[in-house]
């Protein structure tokens, strides 16, 4: 599989069967993943094997179709595994949802067009019983660390599309989740607002010292962001290599600012991660050139 | 900045549009052959006399007269205006209790697939029965519920045919506005480990508002038709659609007097419609969309 060895992950596997209060934030073995469509049975995901430590910043990188999407939606609860082990800081993807364990963030805003920005900020919270006192403090930290404090009492579609996104990040970040699920957050988001988010997630990020998980299919953003990259080939969705991000001096999230964009080793990282990602493309051609007449798997 | 143009600007076009009725009435009274239209037996267009159309400066004359010639007659606009007061009060009765069934059977549908497969197509057959046919039997059967000091009344019979004809069209609103949410919202409130309640106060009813505010609307409008037919047809006394009959039987007489209830009903339409427009102002949050300005 991967030449490089996830030191990260060993040492929680140790740590796992010490005491479950260590648990990593997620524990992925042997998951497979199958669809049942109108043409046949679809292999979203098979044989994936991924620990991600309770203060790490991993990364899901690769074509549409590998899956990457799946897997995520798989930690969320949001499906259920076809086979394989998985387990949520130690408990079951369910009870982890249950016990609101992580917070999620999709590609789309998705928030209640008829809730200003504060109210939808305070949708979770609103729904878990925190007193409204409480709320407002909790809501303006949110909106100040988004830096979208003058913009509480707008409706959604009163803010442009980078703006909706920070507002979905910030009920992501609600109830200070020690997990965020983030299913390619940025990916409608024009370059310079993109750059901007990624700068404020790896900040909020360090500050929360939340594990995430980061669902995207830009490389340059995979490498910013991530201590790991998990490249992922599909059809059947497989990791076909984990790379570490070594970004020297900017290894700390705390130092990981637009300079780091510029940097050697940032470049050294993505052509890394795009190598690994067409060693697994190329294979990807091979097997569609085989299966042409083969349907679609999305 | 441009509601108030806009606001004016329906103002006038539905102005307008009263204007052209008018003038197409006195303009086919007044060139329209005497005897009317008439293909072989068949008359496809009225007499013009002022026996089957009175001019409409009559029929607004005729409002401000006494309605009989007795000495403590009130103008014929106040006896219209009292029936018509007394029908939308109990269309507005009719109204509430279908909007109870309507949302009732919705949420029930949206909640069990089953019930929605069993359920719609006996809500649609029930709008194929003609109101008539059953209107004097919810009269019989009525009259005959006595429960402790409560007793039937007889316009309970008309508001409940009323409520059957307007929670239709708020049952189909309501079912498709309780489906209407986006799936990524249903996923949303899934992370939250949100329950069915939480869900549907918080999600599903704020969604519904686009599709249940046409809906209550319609049910607005056909609560008034199904209070008046009613009323015709189980021979209610004091509302408009009594006044109809009533009147028209003395058209021959008094032509322009049988308008008079007429005028009435559309005004009580119009009152009924923009009562539920004004809800739609209260709600108007909800009628937003998430998409950038």
């Amino acid at each position: 599989m991967s030449d490089h060895i996830p030191n990260s992950a060993i040492q929680n596997n140790q740590r796992d069967t010490l005491a479950s209060v260590d648990a990593a934030a997620v524990e992925v073995r042997g998951l497979d993943k199958h669809f049942e469509t109108a043409s046949g049975i679809v292999n979203a995901l098979e044989g994936i094997t991924l620990t991600v430590a309770a203060d790490e910043f991993v990364s899901l990188i690769g074509p549409s179709g590998c899956g990457k999407s799946t897997l995520m939606r798989l930690i969320a609860d949001l499906d259920t595994p076809s086979a394989g082990e998985l387990t949520v800081f130690g408990k079951t993807a369910t009870q982890a949802r249950l016990d609101q364990d992580y917070g999620i963030a999709f590609q789309q805003a998705g928030l209640l067009p008829w809730r200003t920005v504060a109210a939808n900020v305070a949708l979770p919270l609103e729904l878990h019983g925190v007193a409204s006192a409480a709320r407002r403090t909790r809501v303006a930290d949110l909106l100040h660390m988004v830096g979208l404090t003058e913009f509480a009492d707008r409706y959604p579609d009163q803010l442009s599309g980078g703006m909706q996104q920070r507002v979905a990040i910030a009920r992501s970040l609600a109830e200070q989740p020690r997990l965020l699920l983030m299913d390619e957050p940025f990916g409608a988001l024009d370059e310079m607002t993109r750059e901007k988010m990624q700068t404020d997630l790896v900040r909020i990020a360090a500050d929360t010292g939340a594990a995430v998980v980061f669902v995207t299919h830009s490389i340059p953003e995979a490498v910013f962001l991530s201590d790991r990259v998990v490249v992922m080939s599909p059809r059947p969705g497989q990791i076909s290599d984990i790379v570490p991000m070594r970004l020297g001096a900017a290894a700390g999230r705390e130092d990981r600012t637009d300079d780091l964009r510029e940097d050697g080793a940032f470049f050294e990282m993505v052509t890394e991660v795009r190598e690994a990602l067409h060693g697994g493309a190329a294979d990807q051609l091979g097997l569609e050139a085989r299966s042409a007449r083969g349907v679609d798997s999305r | 900045m441009t509601a108030r143009p806009r606001l004016v600007g329906g103002f006038v076009w539905g102005l307008a549009g009263v204007l052209l009725i008018a003038l197409l009435w006195e303009g086919y009274k007044f060139f329209g052959p005497a005897d009317g239209v008439s293909i072989g037996e068949l008359r496809v267009l009225p007499r013009t006399s002022d026996l089957a159309m009175p001019h409409l400066w009559d029929m607004m004359a005729r409002l401000v007269e006494p309605v009989t010639r007795a000495d403590d007659a009130l103008p014929l606009w106040a006896v219209v205006a009292l029936a018509a007061l007394t029908t939308l009060g109990i269309a507005a009765a009719g109204w509430a209790v279908s909007v109870v069934v309507g949302i009732g059977f919705a949420l029930l549908m949206q909640r069990w697939r089953l019930a929605e497969f069993g359920l719609l197509p006996w809500i649609v057959i029930s709008q194929t029965v003609p109101l008539i046919a059953f209107a004097p039997v919810v009269k019989s059967w009525g009259s005959r519920v006595e429960i402790g000091s409560f007793e039937w009344q007889d316009w309970m019979s008309v508001a409940l045919i009323a409520s059957y004809l307007a929670f239709f069209p708020i049952t189909v609103g309501a079912l498709k506005g309780l489906q209407s949410p986006d799936r990524i919202h249903v996923e949303l409130f899934e992370t939250y480990a949100s329950g069915y309640w939480a869900t549907l106060i918080r999600l599903r009813f704020p969604a519904a508002v686009p599709y249940l505010l046409p809906a209550l609307r319609l049910g607005a409008a056909n609560a008034v038709i199904g209070a008046v037919v009613a009323e015709v047809s189980t021979g209610l006394q004091g509302g408009i659609g009594r006044l109809l009959i009533q009147f028209a039987g003395q058209a021959s007489g008094d032509p322009a007097k049988a308008w008079a209830p007429i005028f009435g009903a559309i005004v009580l339409g119009l009152v009924a419609a923009g009562s539920v427009a004004l809800l739609g102002v209260i709600l108007k949050d909800y009628r937003r969309t998430e998409e950038t300005a």
